[in-house]
């Protein structure tokens, strides 16, 4: 060859591919660049224009109402990817499956998508029990799952990425901030009947034993969907905690919050912390019965950030004007840009390699602000402290650093 | 095998004392839930042998009917504000009854001779309800916006604290009792509604209307569901599946009472009411519930016709 | 032979009633479905165990359950303590606190395994307590509650409350029980995984093998004279009564009857589907279980089977498609089988075949008078 040919058309090429490499990094990645057999090895549903993702959340049962705000979230997630793109340039078509509150069909359902449909990943799942159900499925069939939900931890799995927290880091940073803001040195735990509660306030208990160096005045657990709580009531009257730290799930809050209202316990009289009250369980609640009490979360309505400012709005867009979206629709929404990053970052779409592309992900775009995958499939997230106003939402008092989440923190078991 | 634990702690002879009231009125509040919600079914299965699976939605249908009264006057009148909640029971009662008609003229009047069918053609019904409820007014649980007046609690000492809404679901089940003993065994009806019951082909000879009898009886007892479900929107919130969470409780006080006569509700309730509430201040909360259930279903067991069972050979 | 062939086969009709099914469920099923949907099937016929007991209890008793549930799941739980203990073994759960347990008792800080589980490590004996345990419930139950001539809506209440306080007892108790989340992550039977695909058909067909047998089993019971003194109870209990028979002891055998295979119907269950939950123990799986055996005919044996698998498939399409519908469709199904069908499927096949022999007879006829014609039809449906 000509050496001044080659030399310019090196030049040409480079300046080309310097075009290119600008091209690709500010547009949609275009499907030619991947073409199916390779970024699809084992056999899921792809093709050279679409890939299918499953959800699968109880959009009927008792645990429809916290489900909706999941299900609602992760479609306006995948809504917005398809709208720039989609993922290695292939549109998500997304299989929805009903769990029905009910776990057995939740594991007949996870089964369903893997094995039948040989969907790309799951969204899905919200309490621990459907999770637990469903978790053998994906670790025998090799699928993946995004779980929303803040849980107790004490599990790690490589075919789950878990976006809410886990206990140690809802609770920890939010029981040294009570208790330093309130002097508390007395502390009431209660809670539904289930693990979640009854973990979460074991690793309470040693945190607040061992290292606040209080006392536990009681613990008592009642059975999901219980609506009598006198009892409950004039026991906490009489041992008059510095802190009622409540971990009371579903439909049992409505009737606690308003019980204690009734009973005349009131933010100026009694401090109360919870995790498991998000904008969701105030909505049904009503705010002027939780009006001074305390949650801990990693993300509130309210939160002040442009991230969030602009989630808010494409939410209320998509779903009207009076929608309120809790901790765990906000987990829910990250969950399809988390695997689109994973997929974009291992250039596949095979689970084992997004598996182990996904440690390290940072996601600045999120609406708490920002988060990044850990190796134990968790998330870096900060820890919020809100307290309820009449209207519904939380006023934001406190927020910690990033806390690096520890599903089996030494100590606490 | 199960895991009791018992709260053992130190108080003061003022404190128990405290607790005694607190809890004996805990006590009579769940006895007075208890008793709105066993009267109407009560009054079906104990006058008409119908056992009606589905009253725990026609609670829930009055407890969505106040929600309704709530969402109207808040958008519409909210002048009226304080006072709709005794014009919502009352809607909740009608409404309630109406139904409760429709569904005695179009179901149960076929079962009557068919005990065990009714029990599962109610489910039916139930199931239809709940839907229903569902896709009427969301999967969300929902509460209407109760008036002040019925917030906060008397304080007669420091230590004691009295909620008002547990005085007024008491005050609504004292009436509503009253109300009910006064229109079976002092008005023309009532005296007509136990005839039927105790003799049939009697009373249709000397010329009351069985069928019109019977249809009033199904939808007396559904109205007062429907106010038990209007009362219990005070305590708690209402969603599609609230029903169901009552049916068995409901049941079984009135099994329990000897399903003849109101005063074995009333006895009944009682029972169970503190029976229950003492059981889950010493044991944790659901081994409260559960010793209840399995202390009621044991006496059953050795006394099977429940405390006042019927005398009448029907 | 012949007496087994009138007897347990059920004379000429009965027997090519259980042909039929065999040929369903042993060729049809496993060679037109794929391995995800049978292994559903192979779900909804342990649900068949606890119908084909209904039948016996109610359709042919005239005692309504409405708590199987409590026998299913007490017989599920047993096969699933023994699977979780082999699931569990040291090499296994190394990463747990106590190595050696099961997990969810890890996470509920316990440290050494409680009493109640230590004789399931052996299988002889957990399959002697899936029939036993519910056998012996049953029978402490039933005793308590038939020889005090308690019945009909009274008896079906109160095994509701058992139904809800079995169900909360489970709930309440995580660290013995797994609580709400049930027993998940079961693997291995003595050493051969039961979630591959050829251990699944395996289940499968043994499944099938064991329900065609419980239908024997029934026909055998019913067609003894203890099965005619059913019947007979099923209709006028006092007159049984006073003939001198103990009516109390035959309930309590039928209902013995019913819960054990309840329980073998939970076991093959939690074998299938590799775990159990409390929400299979409580109020509403059992009713939905007595709806099994309605639409199917409640004295009709076969019949249940038909049933089980009629509304479980209608249910698994009409919720993956139609969510909202599917209670509405559920609701109206009960209602329709107690008003319009009391028969169920069985009921409607039995009078469509009437019918045809009907017509084929009078066809087959030569015109004759019109009045031997008529007799001939008002016969010909009765078999």
């Amino acid at each position: 060859m000509n050496p001044t040919n080659t030399s310019s058309l090196h030049y040409c090429r480079k300046v080309f591919g310097i075009l290119l490499a600008s091209t690709l990094a500010t547009s949609p990645l275009f499907a030619g660049d991947f073409p199916t057999a390779k970024v699809n090895t084992t056999g899921l549903a792809v093709t050279d224009t679409e890939v299918t993702v499953g959800q699968l959340h109880s959009a009927t049962g008792t645990m429809a109402i916290s489900e909706t705000g999941s299900i609602q979230a992760e479609q306006l997630a995948i809504d917005q990817i398809n709208a720039a793109g989609g993922v290695l340039g292939r549109q998500i078509k997304v299989i929805k499956e009903d769990g029905a509150s009910d776990w057995p069909t939740f594991a007949e359902k996870a089964k369903k998508l893997l094995v039948n449909d040989k969907v790309a990943s799951v969204m899905g799942c919200w309490t621990s029990a459907s999770r637990k159900a469903v978790l053998p499925v994906f670790e025998k069939e090799n699928g993946m799952l995004y779980y929303p939900t803040f849980y107790e931890g004490l599990e790690q799995s490589k075919n789950v990425i878990y976006t809410g927290q886990e206990a140690t880091q809802q609770i920890l940073a939010g029981l040294d901030w009570i208790a330093k803001e309130k002097k508390a040195k007395t502390f009431y735990l209660i809670g539904s009947d289930y693990i979640w509660p009854r973990t979460s306030n074991k690793i309470a208990r040693k945190h607040i034993e061992n290292v606040l160096k209080g006392t536990v005045v009681g613990e008592e657990y009642y059975a999901l969907g219980h609506t009598q709580f006198g009892s409950l009531i004039n026991k906490i009257k009489l041992k008059k905690p510095d802190v009622i730290y409540a971990i009371i799930v579903g439909g049992s809050n409505v009737s606690f919050y308003k019980q204690l209202k009734a009973a005349g316990i009131t933010a100026d009289k009694q401090t109360l912390l919870t995790i498991s009250v998000t904008e969701d369980e105030v909505l049904g609640i009503g705010g002027e019965n939780l009006v001074g009490f305390y949650s801990a979360m990693k993300y509130f309505q309210s939160l002040q950030n442009p991230n969030n400012e602009a989630f808010v709005k494409a939410f209320k867009a998509k779903y009207g004007e009076k929608s309120v979206i809790g901790d765990v629709t906000q987990a829910a929404y990250l969950g399809p840009w988390l695997w689109k990053m994973a997929v974009e970052k291992a250039g596949s779409f095979d689970v084992d390699k997004i598996a182990s592309a996904s440690p390290g992900i940072e996601y600045t775009g999120a609406p708490e602000g920002y988060v990044k995958l850990h190796p134990n499939h968790h998330l870096w997230s900060k820890l919020r402290i809100g307290q309820w106003q009449a209207d519904g939402q939380a006023k934001v008092l406190y927020e910690s650093g990033l806390i690096e989440p520890n599903p089996f923190p030494k100590g606490y078991q | 095998m199960f895991n009791i634990p018992i709260t053992c702690a130190t108080y003061t002879s003022e404190e128990i004392r405290s607790i005694f009231i607190m809890q004996g009125f805990a006590g009579l509040s769940l006895f007075s839930i208890l008793l709105l919600m066993a009267l109407g079914l009560a009054i079906i299965f104990g006058q008409m042998g119908v056992v009606n699976l589905a009253h725990g939605e026609f609670m829930a249908l009055g407890a969505y009917m106040v929600y309704l009264c709530s969402q109207i006057t808040a958008n519409h009148f909210p002048a009226f504000q304080p006072y709709y909640f005794i014009i919502a029971i009352v809607v909740a009662f009608i409404v309630t009854a109406l139904v409760g008609a429709l569904v005695e003229w179009g179901m149960i009047r076929f079962l009557y001779k068919r005990p065990l069918d009714t029990l599962l053609a109610t489910w039916g019904l139930s199931l239809i309800m709940q839907q229903a409820f569902r896709s009427i007014f969301g999967a969300r649980e929902v509460t209407p916006t109760l008036p002040e007046w019925l917030m906060g609690s008397f304080k007669p000492t420091p230590t004691i604290d009295i909620p008002i809404n547990g005085v007024f679901v008491m005050g609504l089940s004292l009436l509503l009792t009253l109300g009910v003993y006064i229109f079976m065994f002092r008005s023309r009806t009532g005296l007509h509604m136990r005839a039927t019951v105790q003799n049939r082909a009697m009373s249709s000879a000397v010329g009351i209307n069985t069928s019109l009898v019977d249809r009033f009886t199904f939808a007396l007892g559904c109205g007062i569901a429907g106010v038990a479900g209007a009362a219990f929107t005070t305590i708690g919130s209402t969603g599609p599946d609230s029903g169901s969470r009552y049916i068995v409780d409901t049941f079984l006080v009135v099994v329990f009472g000897g399903a003849g006569n109101m005063a074995g509700t009333i006895v009944s309730s009682f029972g169970i009411a503190q029976g229950q509430s003492i059981s889950e201040f010493f044991l944790e909360g659901t081994m409260g519930k559960v010793a209840t259930l399995m202390a009621i279903v044991v006496i059953l067991m050795i006394r099977p016709q429940g405390l006042f069972p019927s005398k009448v050979r029907t | 032979m012949k007496k087994f062939y009138n007897n347990v086969l059920g004379g000429r009709s009965g027997s090519i009633g259980v042909i039929i099914l065999a040929i369903l469920l042993f060729a049809i099923l496993p060679m037109s479905l794929d391995a995800f949907r049978l292994n559903l099937v192979g779900k909804y016929l342990t649900y068949a165990f606890v119908a084909v007991g209904l039948v016996l209890l109610w359709g042919n008793s005239g005692v309504l359950s409405l708590g199987q549930g409590i026998f299913f799941g007490l017989g599920g739980y047993c096969m699933a303590m023994f699977l979780k203990l082999e699931a569990s073994s040291v090499e296994n759960t190394k990463i747990q606190s106590t190595p050696g347990i099961p997990d969810f008792m890890d996470w509920n800080q316990i440290t050494h395994l409680p009493s109640l589980w230590v004789p399931f490590k052996s299988l002889p004996f957990a399959l002697v307590a899936v029939a036993f345990v519910p056998t012996f419930i049953a029978f402490v139950v039933g005793t308590a509650m038939f020889k005090r001539r308690v019945g009909g809506v009274y008896f079906a209440v109160i095994t509701q409350a058992l139904a809800l306080i079995l169900s909360l007892g489970i709930d309440g108790n995580q660290g013995l029980t797994g609580g709400r989340n049930g027993i998940t992550d079961l693997r291995t039977l003595l050493g051969w995984d039961i979630r591959t695909k050829s251990a699944q058909y395996v289940l499968y067909f043994a499944c099938c093998a064991l329900l065609i047998g419980a239908i024997l089993l029934s026909r055998f019971v019913l067609s003894t004279r203890m099965g005619r003194l059913l019947l007979a109870m099923k209709d006028k209990e006092d007159r049984v009564r006073f003939s001198g028979y103990d009516v109390a002891s035959f309930k309590v055998f039928v209902f013995c009857l019913a819960a054990a295979m309840s329980g073998v119907g939970g076991a093959l269950f939690v074998l299938q589907v590799g775990f159990i939950s409390p929400s299979l123990v409580g109020i509403v799986p059992s009713i939905e279980m007595v709806i099994f055996a309605a639409v199917g005919g409640k004295q009709s044996l076969l019949g249940a089977v038909y049933g089980t698998l009629v509304v479980n498939a209608g249910k698994s399409l009409f919720s993956e498609t139609f969510p909202q519908l599917w209670l509405f469709l559920m609701g109206g199904l009960f209602i329709a089988v107690v008003m319009l069908f009391p028969n169920g499927l069985a009921g409607i096949f039995d009078s469509i075949g009437s019918r045809f022999k009907k017509r084929s007879l009078i066809k087959a006829l030569p015109k004759t008078t019109e009045v031997t014609v008529v007799e001939l039809a008002e016969t010909g449906g009765k078999s």
